[in-house]
């Protein structure tokens, strides 16, 4: 048994709480949006810019030393994170979406060629279903789709069903952000791999919540993002298989992926600086590092647990609310609650929400696909975190009475 | 509670829950497509213009919030009946209401049951909502019968 989240001693680490909108006290329940940072990653990239700033991979001089080997040493730790077995697997990007298209624009298209198929499922994120639509164009290939039932879960028969010689990558996420789905992602990737095809697996709503170990997943490529993790937004990254990253070619051209360059002819680095062109995000991997730091001292079970149990309070709260409808309900889930009113459109909930100081997410959530299996322009989505209690629930579930008092 | 009802003005509330010109209008001479890709709201705006440049019948049809239902529900009341001139006006007019400065009394002269609005002014987030079937209004407006028709 994981020592229990205290959630009063994190709620103190996030100064962002104990601000106040519209006069309340801000209840956040946005974090599968992006997370709220915690002193220690603010402070981490303080301390960075007040004492060791400098580029990285370039100077002779000490600063810029002690600022690679802040640098390198991230890489190193998010490696150990996520149970990969070289730090060279690891690449920095911008954030999960950048890592897709990176894999999708120097694998996909090194690899693919008419006749080639991409399978992804009916719930991804744009992020995972617009980088290998342009794939596609761009090769001939052709884009295959696993539906998903009506709670919002993978149906398998059909996932396997799709699998075929022509499948050369599965996509997939390992969360849904729309619905709060957990895929089997283990289960998926072993079929992928029985019918050679390889895998991505799209971790950007996963990693802040979930423990993800690379060898225990055997994936081959692997996203995520810094800032649903506690980190700075601007930094994510991508996990690859070592033969893999080896055998592709660079992303983008530019400083610091190159060995020599001259008119005629560049060799590029070694991985992974061949797919990190130009100065990167140094103070943001420093906070992603931090933000690793943060997770990690909490432990990644004692906030499953923590969420799980904010989940169920959740669920049966707003389930007994009459004229509520949860969006995803599968028996696999994160803790996120997506929700449609008969009374009041998404968009109006939002408005009524932040006037009291509630800040949830509503639109399509970047997964229009999904919004249209259900036959929804937009439902209202409440994501629960580390620093969110039985009271935010309860702020949440008042609010919804408020609009019913308006609109019902 | 109070700045939501300044918002969400009982006008507003009752053109959300029983829009009035609902529908698809048979015949409509000009007809456009509207779409608020942040919170999915679509909706779909026929004219019929008569010989005067007069607006003789106007529907709507499609789905949103209640901030764009109740806008295009009264936005259809009011244009029914007026010349094209006067529309462009009372558009331009509108816009101010909910995206200027505090707006003197007599700024709302003429706008009748529109004014219910201003409300919006506080809420930018919101100003799109207000704004869309206005917006749709002028793109089926600007087009001709002919090339309505071809579409």
């Amino acid at each position: 048994m994981s020592p229990s989240l205290d959630v009063d001693r994190v709620r103190k680490d996030f100064p962002i709480l104990a601000t106040e909108v519209h006069g309340k006290p801000l209840v956040f329940l946005d974090s599968a949006a992006s997370a709220q940072k915690p002193r220690q990653v603010i402070d981490a990239i303080a301390h960075h810019y007040e004492t060791s700033y400098a580029n990285i991979h370039r100077g002779v001089y000490q600063l810029s030393q002690a600022s690679t080997e802040a640098f390198e040493r991230t890489r190193e730790k998010v490696a150990r994170f996520l149970g990969a077995s070289d730090a060279r697997e690891i690449v920095f990007t911008r954030n999960a979406t950048e890592g897709i298209n990176l894999v999708a624009q120097s694998w996909g298209r090194s690899q693919l060629g008419a006749g080639d198929e991409v399978l992804i499922t009916e719930m991804e994120h744009h992020a995972n279903i617009v980088p290998w639509q342009m794939l596609c164009e761009q090769t001939g290939a052709s884009l295959r789709v696993a539906p998903i039932d009506d709670a919002g879960t993978l149906r398998h028969g059909e996932f396997e069903s799709l699998l075929s010689t022509r499948t050369k990558i599965v996509a997939f996420t390992h969360v849904s952000n729309a619905l709060g789905t957990i895929n089997p992602v283990k289960e998926l990737t072993t079929l992928a791999h029985e019918h050679g095809a390889i895998v991505l697996i799209d971790g950007a709503q996963s990693a802040p919540h979930l423990t993800v170990d690379m060898r225990e997943l055997d994936c081959d490529f692997f996203v995520f993002t810094g800032h649903k993790l506690f980190g700075p937004s601007g930094i994510g990254v991508l996990y690859g298989k070592l033969a893999h990253l080896e055998a592709m070619p660079p992303y983008q051209g530019g400083g610091d992926m190159i060995e020599t360059v001259t008119f005629e002819k560049t060799t590029y680095a070694p991985v992974p600086h061949k797919f990190e062109a130009g100065t990167p995000d140094i103070s943001g991997v420093v906070g992603l590092g931090a933000a690793i730091d943060y997770v990690e001292q909490l432990g990644l079970d004692a906030i499953a647990a923590h969420e799980h149990a904010l989940l169920e309070y959740a669920t049966e709260r707003l389930a007994a609310l009459p004229g509520l409808r949860l969006i995803g309900t599968a028996p696999e889930k994160a803790a996120v609650a997506s929700f449609v009113l008969d009374f009041a459109h998404p968009h109006d909930i939002g408005t009524i929400l932040d006037q009291e100081g509630i800040a949830v997410r509503t639109g399509h959530h970047c997964a229009q696909p999904v919004m249209d299996r259900y036959g929804l322009a937009a439902t209202a989505r409440a994501s629960f975190s580390i620093y969110n209690t039985e009271s935010d629930v309860d702020a949440l579930v008042a609010a919804i009475g408020t609009a019913r008092e308006l609109f019902g | 509670m109070q700045d939501l009802r300044e918002l969400y003005q009982s006008v507003i509330l009752d053109h959300n829950k029983a829009p009035r010109n609902f529908g698809v209008l048979e015949g409509a001479s000009r007809e456009a497509d509207g779409h608020n890709p942040i919170c999915g709201d679509k909706l779909t705006v026929y004219v019929s213009v008569d010989s005067d440049d007069r607006i003789d019948d106007v529907r709507f049809q499609g789905s949103g919030c209640a901030i764009s239902t109740a806008s295009a529900s009264l936005m259809t009341e009011f244009v029914k009946g007026k010349t094209l001139d006067e529309v462009g006006r009372t558009f331009g007019q509108f816009h101010l209401l909910v995206t200027g400065p505090a707006t003197e009394p007599s700024h709302t002269d003429g706008l009748g049951k529109l004014a219910v609005f201003a409300g919006v002014r506080e809420f930018p987030m919101r100003v799109k909502c207000a704004t869309l079937s206005w917006h749709t209004l002028n793109a089926a407006l600007e087009q001709s019968s002919e090339t309505a028709k071809t579409e």
